[in-house]
């Protein structure tokens, strides 16, 4: 059997030291395959954005490896070289589309940067590949010329996807992406995710606190609580048969039909 | 019985720049003595301005007509004292963000006794027990600590527990409730909820509750009034709003959710996205993104129509919708079929 594209094991981190000393993440091990799709939920404080920064190389682990097709990339790059090519890696996506992007850049100049910065070509490749990535995430040329500022908070986010592709990397975070959206937009950013990944292959690393988002989206899933993993498996498993009483009054508290916020909150 | 807030054709401009933006054009509704109303939409729809207007906090500049009627009083033309006296006793706002709506420098205890010591002209410490009281009314157990800390060491949940007490307070008649928990985690969320529906209950009071969240109105208000750019375009009973929505608007949104039950082959998303009074097409605000739209719908301005509903608990009531084809589409609404049937077969 081959490796998991991504190997996560015993990833910690802890923040101060002493008496002041916080463990964010305690021994979170996930595993995500070729073109896989997990999904990381929990509440504020679960540590599922910590784990993700550390995934990208933006925080340094207290403990634990991170491995990416066998090689360890545990520690955050120490060069812009090593940056460059972990780009080609892993790419992220972050929840806010209003301060995720330069607001003086275009969208088209914005994604031209990133995809000069990792491929050599000239100047009608990159104008043919920029087009490509608008064309996939369903911007128009409009668009390509405009500022972040002329558009919706959907458009934007859908410029922040086409960013990260642009890289071509094999899996990408998304934290919290579709959490500021309308419904109908956030729907449009949904199905659109589930295109590239059926077209190009690319592993998913999806945190939310939205269960329902979660279960469109992730094959498999991993519930965090104070920085450990509370349960993980198959997401239909994890949503309908709860096994930990956390992941059931997470289901339970979620709003829908028959939904008594008064009986919800005395199970508690 | 006449309704505890009426809201009439009620009409909001803001000014920005040299121009005047319309935000809600001809909304009209209304909030009985102890019920709660939900206002559903998404960005740009004026659930906030509706809400807004209603407390008469719109900013400088903006131009209404209509009518807002408090019991026997038109919210419109307060003025001075009588506004004050309006804001303070009659109806109380609890906003989204909790932590941006407290004195960061001030303590607990002050942010809960100063209107009760300006409004109530009792003294410091009948107002301190009252704020005890009051406290320990949401489920904050330690009350005597919790009053002299200050709102950076409470957590988003208790200091929207803490937001809930300072409305109460003054036992409003109304509570105006903007998005109350849309930033709290969700079992957070449940608790905070619990607390509201309890204390609203205890004290008899009516609710206007703005969210995006429809399953969360759904379980939450007893009717609902969902409005897209500005306006009002359906109202019905709550539970009602899943299973036989009225307006395609409304269906749009309860089908492009995902279900928590069970993953979708795709998710019916509504093609473009929200939009704002003033910005709206002409003919249906909708149109542009309904799947069920026609050319009458792009010409016409579609007028709210009432329609029978069925319900299992009971008689039939009434609902609303703002669809020229509201009738011939019933029960239609929610058929996975992409394209309208009628169009399909010309």
């Amino acid at each position: 059997m081959t490796a998991p594209l991504l190997q996560v094991s015993g990833l910690t981190k802890r923040f101060g030291s002493g008496r002041n000393e916080a463990v964010a993440v305690a021994d979170v091990s996930f595993d995500l395959a070729e073109g896989g799709s997990l999904g990381i939920v929990g509440e504020s404080g679960s540590g599922k954005t910590t784990t993700a920064r550390m995934v990208m190389g933006l925080e340094r682990p207290s403990a634990g490896s991170i491995r990416y097709r066998g090689v360890d990339r545990s520690a955050p790059p120490r060069s812009a070289r090593e940056w460059k090519k972990r780009g080609r890696e892993i790419q992220i996506v972050f929840q806010d589309p209003y301060t995720s992007l330069d607001r003086r850049q275009t969208v088209g100049e914005c994604l031209a940067e990133v995809v000069r910065l990792h491929f050599p070509m000239s100047r009608g490749e990159v104008r043919d590949r920029v087009s490509a990535l608008a064309d996939m995430v369903g911007l128009d040329d409009r668009q390509l010329q405009a500022l972040p500022r002329a558009l919706s908070g959907g458009q934007r986010q859908r410029v922040a996807i086409a960013r990260a592709l642009a890289a071509e990397p094999e899996v990408l975070i998304l934290d919290e992406a579709v959490s500021a959206l309308d419904v109908s937009i956030q729907a449009q950013i949904l199905n659109l995710l589930a295109d590239i990944r059926a077209e190009r292959g690319i592993g998913f690393l999806f945190i939310s606190h939205d269960l329902a988002v979660i279960r469109q989206i992730c094959d498999d899933t991993i519930v965090m609580r104070y920085g450990e993993v509370v349960e993980q498996g198959r997401t239909a498993d994890v949503l309908d048969r709860p096994q930990h009483p956390y992941t059931r009054l997470l289901r339970d508290s979620v709003p829908q039909e028959g939904w008594d916020p008064l009986a919800s909150s005395a199970k508690r | 019985m006449s309704p505890l807030l009426s809201v009439e054709d009620l009409t909001v401009e803001l000014r920005v720049g040299d121009e005047m933006r319309t935000v809600l054009k001809n909304v009209s509704f209304s909030v009985e003595a102890g019920r709660t109303v939900g206002l559903v939409g998404e960005s740009g729809s004026g659930k906030s301005m509706t809400v807004r207007s209603v407390n008469r906090l719109l900013p400088d500049g903006a131009k209404t007509s209509g009518s807002i009627r408090f019991e026997d009083r038109e919210v419109l033309d307060l003025r001075g004292e009588a506004l004050r006296s309006y804001r303070a006793s009659d109806v109380a706002m609890i906003f989204q963000d909790a932590r941006a709506h407290t004195n960061p420098v001030r303590r607990i205890g002050d942010f809960l006794t100063e209107s009760l010591i300006l409004n109530g002209r009792v003294g410091r410490k009948q107002a301190t027990a009252t704020a005890s009281e009051l406290l320990e009314a949401v489920g904050i157990h330690d009350a005597e600590r919790r009053l002299r800390q200050h709102p950076h060491e409470l957590s988003g949940g208790l200091l929207q527990r803490v937001m809930i007490a300072a409305a109460v307070a003054a036992r409003p008649k109304l509570i105006l409730a903007d998005e109350p928990t849309t930033a709290l985690d969700v079992t957070t969320q449940a608790e905070v909820m619990a607390i509201l529906m309890r204390m609203q209950r205890e004290y008899g009071m009516a609710m206007l509750f703005i969210t995006h969240d429809l399953e969360l109105a759904g379980s939450v208000c007893d009717e609902t009034v969902v409005l897209y750019a500005g306006e009002v375009v359906e109202s019905q009973r709550a539970e009602q709003l899943h299973r036989d929505p009225l307006h395609p608007y409304t269906a749009a949104l309860v089908q492009a959710r995902p279900d928590i039950r069970q993953r979708a082959e795709r998710l019916s998303a509504v093609p473009g996205h929200p939009t704002t009074a003033y910005e709206a097409p002409e003919g249906c605000a909708f149109a542009p993104r309904c799947r069920f739209a026609q050319d009458r719908c792009r010409t016409g301005t579609p007028q709210l129509v009432r329609l029978g509903t069925a319900s299992e608990a009971g008689p039939g009531g009434t609902g609303l919708s703002r669809c020229v084809r509201a009738e011939e589409l019933r029960g239609r609404l929610l058929s996975p079929d992409t394209t309208d049937t009628e169009e399909a077969r010309r």
